[in-house]
């Protein structure tokens, strides 16, 4: 890590819809190992809200605990952040939501703090259709607690102590899927080609949208024998390519016949799919077991946008919230008043 | 035999088997005894259990005004023959004993201090209905019948009572005052009715609740209602007994009270959640981004949300937990009633922790110290506990009305809009601008420059920086402890009444008790029963904690105060001893913790004997004045 974060802009940084530039996406100086995965996740996240021109206010950034957890203090330094507790980010992501259906909610969390300690809630919040990006930064090990195997570390892989690991690793993308989560994607901390599309569609899903990043541990889990080391990574990708095209550049963008295909998202923006995942059916859930399923056994990491139904309800709509957000209901608005409570007090003689 | 005499003035009980359909014909009893203007007080004593074990129903009739259970049964009524033995038992002398006699009571069941009061129930019900479950159901509303007949119930207004009780399902009305009409005629043709114990209406000497026209209710409706009237709109829960109907009540009234006119959507949010913990982490969630947000609990919900309490307490996050208090510890007794969580709430979480509470006593309260909780939590941005428990939250208890100042206005407590944050020189959400602790929030989304800050549950300085500085730390931590000072001033102080004059007393000690919740009704009633006896107690209901100042000051004043509450290890009491300097000798446990609520009779007991084996130990504090 390094501990001074230059203040000096270029002026003439590129600036987006908002007329603002990248340094206001900017967050605090990162205190994750240097060359952690995790960082280049962040600079994804970051550079995604201002390629879609959000403004930062209008986003909050929830987390649990664990190096992961750490992250949304490196990014957006202009939104709410609230790193709760271990495991428990899912209930905290669902009460905001329900409080403000209108901001745009960003889970950050871990291998640990989402297979492990956080199960249960990570699969009620995908069972809710939570409306929010909800991200796992996936290394396989406990990075804060120095390089314990997490409940992803693959069978076999070989752990900082050299120890094998003797169980079954879960795979949270199959888990999303398989619980019907509406937007299941899978991409690599590596590949910011990828990663910045993925999140910009996600944020613009009207529902929940995982992404599970592997992200390698430089520190207890980036060694020969690990199988989310970089090199192994890097190595055994299946990369399906993608672009993020919001609805008000879609007339404008311009893909050859039969090298790109279109997904259109419920807000109107597309996510155009390119060259090698042209035929995937993003549509198809069982085929995106599958094929999740097959690239698994043959060593292989599936990344790109396994599965998306842009059509769903989300927990707001579920409910049957009305339009204004509930933190905004005045006492007037609230408060049935003393004529409804003199009438409920004759009920009860 | 002289039998037990007396009007408006005596206990009832019936032993039934759960899922029997016993508990609306019991309630029709209670309530029609309520309708005569008669103060009642019923209870449910049930088992954690759908069908099959015994229940029972306790009502207590008292012309005074007592609610709380005086102890000991004068009639009892019994359909249950899996408790029959132990029911008949527990008949004071002299009293009565009203049971099915389509079997004949078997040698050893009989008593000859009590009367026997014969009604074939079964026969009857046999013989006038045909559907097996007619049979079985109405059985409970003969003997309700019979009851009416033997002690004197309007029976009119029992009649009545089933047109609302079956409101919109007439069949059912017909073949249930069909069902009255049997077991009451036959009562009058086979006793001499009405009984020595008896009812009559304008035989009271309860002005104050007559003339307040009390409503019947019980404490969880009215938390539900107060959540409403305190502007909650989002509700997470997870279903335990005895908290359960708290949510179920907020449902039904948001249903019809928080949809929005225009659209016909809601204004409010109830989400089942997967447990405890994520009940309380939706409250949290749903609290830091600025909605009115609560949960009800009981113990072991409890035990599995102080995680998220010690959260909130330490980021400042306001919250606020119904717990309807059961017996514990671990599962303990599910459905029966108790106030143990005292210490687990006050210190809820690991580290240093302190939480509000307040303590209800009746429905009314409940109502009014949900609304206040809402208030509470986000002046003081910390979470708010009411301990209430399973016999104030599911019992029917005669209540003031509940009342409402429309100019009622939410207190939302310190927080800055955009507009403020535009004026503010320098803000820190953790700096304490006014000296009391309380420091200024802002919400997600106000602002787009200014006001954004992390929530976190690490240590942090007062501008919200993670922070391991041990001085950071403790004034932080000296800031927390500054805040909950602060917080005396805003809780509801306790309660005191004069002094009940004794002519000659016994006892040179100046004497008082401390109680809270449920235990006030009775501890009131002992009091009075101790003032015949030459025994003059002061007393003080306290109401919340931190305490007021008034706390320590009883204390002081009193040689021996009794600390009168429903726990084995004197929760109340111990957590007195933590928080104020006083001497532990002079606070003397009176306690219940069998699950069944704490009677008169028993607290009265209990002074008695600590005075007689205590008096001669103690040195009056002011024997000059004694």
């Amino acid at each position: 890590m390094s501990y001074i974060k230059p203040k000096f802009r270029h002026p003439g940084l590129p600036r987006n819809a908002l007329g603002i530039t990248v340094a206001e996406y900017d967050g605090a100086i990162s205190t994750l190992c240097a060359g952690c995965g995790h960082d280049s996740i962040s600079a994804a996240i970051r550079n995604a809200c201002f390629l879609s021109s959000i403004p930062p206010h209008r986003i909050a950034k929830l987390s649990g605990i664990g190096c992961s957890s750490k992250m949304p203090t490196y990014f957006l330094g202009k939104s709410h952040g609230f790193n709760s507790v271990h495991g428990r980010m899912p209930s905290v992501a669902t009460g905001a939501s329900l409080a403000n259906r209108d901001l745009t909610y960003i889970g950050v969390s871990g291998d640990g703090d989402t297979a492990s300690i956080g199960m249960g809630q990570f699969i009620h919040l995908i069972r809710r259709n939570v409306n929010m990006t909800y991200i796992v930064a996936n290394n396989g090990c406990y990075g804060l607690t120095k390089g314990q195997d997490s409940a992803t570390a693959d069978l076999g892989s070989i752990s900082k102590s050299g120890a094998a690991n003797s169980f079954d690793g879960i795979d949270l993308a199959s888990l999303a899927l398989l619980q019907g989560a509406s937007f299941v994607a899978r991409s690599f901390s590596g590949d910011k080609e990828q990663l910045e599309p993925l999140f910009r569609a996600a944020m613009a899903h009207n529902g929940f949208a995982f992404i599970d990043v592997v992200s390698p541990c430089v520190t207890f889990n980036n060694h020969v024998g690990s199988t989310k080391s970089y090199a192994q990574t890097r190595e055994h990708l299946d990369v399906m390519p993608l672009d993020y095209v919001p609805m008000r550049d879609e007339i404008r963008t311009q893909y050859d016949a039969g090298t790109s295909r279109g997904v259109t998202l419920h807000d109107g923006s597309v996510i155009q799919l390119r060259k090698a995942s042209v035929d995937y059916q993003t549509d198809d859930r069982n085929a995106a077991m599958l094929a999740v399923q097959e690239a698994h056994d043959d060593g292989r990491i599936l990344t790109g946008l396994l599965f998306l139904d842009p059509n769903t309800q989300d927990l707001n709509q579920n409910l049957k919230l009305a339009g204004k957000p509930l933190n905004e209901l005045s006492t007037d608005e609230l408060c049935p008043g003393s004529k409804v409570l003199n009438s409920i007090n004759e009920g009860l003689r | 035999m002289k039998q037990i005499s007396g009007i408006n003035d005596f206990v009832v009980k019936f032993a039934n088997v759960n899922g029997s359909g016993s508990a609306s014909a019991n309630h029709l009893f209670a309530k029609a005894i309520f309708r005569m203007d008669i103060p009642v007080s019923p209870r449910n004593i049930f088992p954690s259990n759908i069908q099959g074990l015994p229940t029972w129903y306790e009502v207590r009739v008292s012309s005074k005004g007592c609610l709380g259970r005086r102890g000991g049964v004068d009639l009892m009524v019994c359909v249950n023959p899996q408790s029959m033995e132990k029911d008949i038992a527990s008949i004071e002398p002299g009293g009565y004993f009203v049971y099915d006699s389509t079997k004949p009571l078997e040698a050893h069941l009989k008593r000859d201090d009590i009367t026997y009061l014969g009604i074939p129930m079964t026969e009857i019900c046999m013989r006038e209905f045909k559907s097996p479950r007619l049979q079985q159901l109405l059985k409970n509303v003969v003997y309700v019948g019979a009851m009416a007949a033997l002690l004197n119930i309007d029976f009119p207004i029992l009649k009545n009572l089933l047109n609302d009780q079956f409101k919109g399902k007439e069949k059912l009305i017909s073949s249930n005052a069909h069902a009255l009409d049997l077991g009451y005629n036959f009562a009058l043709e086979t006793f001499d009715c009405p009984l020595p114990i008896r009812l009559q209406k304008g035989g009271n000497d309860a002005p104050h609740i007559l003339e307040s026209r009390h409503i019947l209710m019980n404490g969880n409706t009215a938390a539900a209602l107060g959540a409403i009237y305190g502007g909650a709109t989002v509700a997470a829960w997870y279903p335990i007994t005895p908290s359960t109907s708290v949510v179920d009540a907020f449902a039904k009234y948001a249903a019809r009270l928080r949809i929005d006119a225009g659209t016909g959507k809601r204004n409010f949010a109830i989400v089942q959640a997967e447990d405890e913990l994520a009940a309380m982490g939706m409250v949290v969630g749903a609290s830091w981004n600025g909605a009115r947000a609560f949960t009800a609990t009981s113990g072991p919900g409890l035990s599995l949300m102080s995680e998220f309490l010690g959260l909130a307490y330490f980021a400042e996050v306001p919250v606020v937990l119904i717990d309807v208090q059961r017996s514990g510890p671990s599962t303990g007794m599910p459905t029966r009633s108790q106030q143990s969580d005292i210490l687990a709430a006050a210190y809820a979480s690991h580290g240093d922790t302190k939480q509000v509470l307040l303590f209800p006593a009746t429905p009314r309260e409940c109502f009014d110290m949900t609304v206040q909780a809402f208030d509470l939590a986000e002046r003081l941005q910390t979470p708010v506990i009411i301990m209430s428990d399973l016999d104030l939250g599911m019992n029917d208890w005669m209540s003031p009305p509940l009342e409402w100042d429309d100019n009622y206005r939410m207190d939302r407590g310190k927080v800055l809009d955009a507009k403020a944050l535009d004026n503010v020189e320098r803000w820190g959400r953790y700096l304490d601008v006014d000296g009391d602790g309380i420091c200024y929030r802002t919400l997600p989304g106000t602002h787009p420059d200014k006001g954004a800050y992390f929530t976190r549950g690490s240590s942090k300085n007062e501008m919200a920086v993670y922070s391991e500085s041990g001085d950071d730390y403790v004034q932080n931590m000296d800031r927390l402890l500054r805040k909950f000072e602060t917080a005396k001033s805003y809780v509801p102080a306790p309660k005191t009444h004069p002094p009940i004059a004794v002519e000659t007393p016994k006892t040179t000690l100046k004497l008082g008790a401390l109680f809270f919740g449920t235990s006030a009704s009775p501890a009131y009633e002992a009091v009075e029963m101790l003032a015949d006896e030459g025994f003059s107690i002061d007393t003080m209901r306290i109401r919340a904690f931190p305490f007021h100042e008034s706390v320590d000051q009883f204390v002081h004043d009193h040689d021996l105060v009794f600390v009168i509450e429903q726990n084995r290890d004197g929760q109340m009491r111990r957590l007195i001893i933590n928080e104020c300097e006083i001497p532990p000798g002079k606070l003397i446990p009176v306690l219940n913790y069998s699950g069944t609520p704490i009677t008169a009779r028993k607290i009265a007991r209990e002074i008695r004997e600590a005075l007689s084996a205590k008096s001669a130990d103690v040195v009056p504090l002011h024997p000059e004045t004694a």
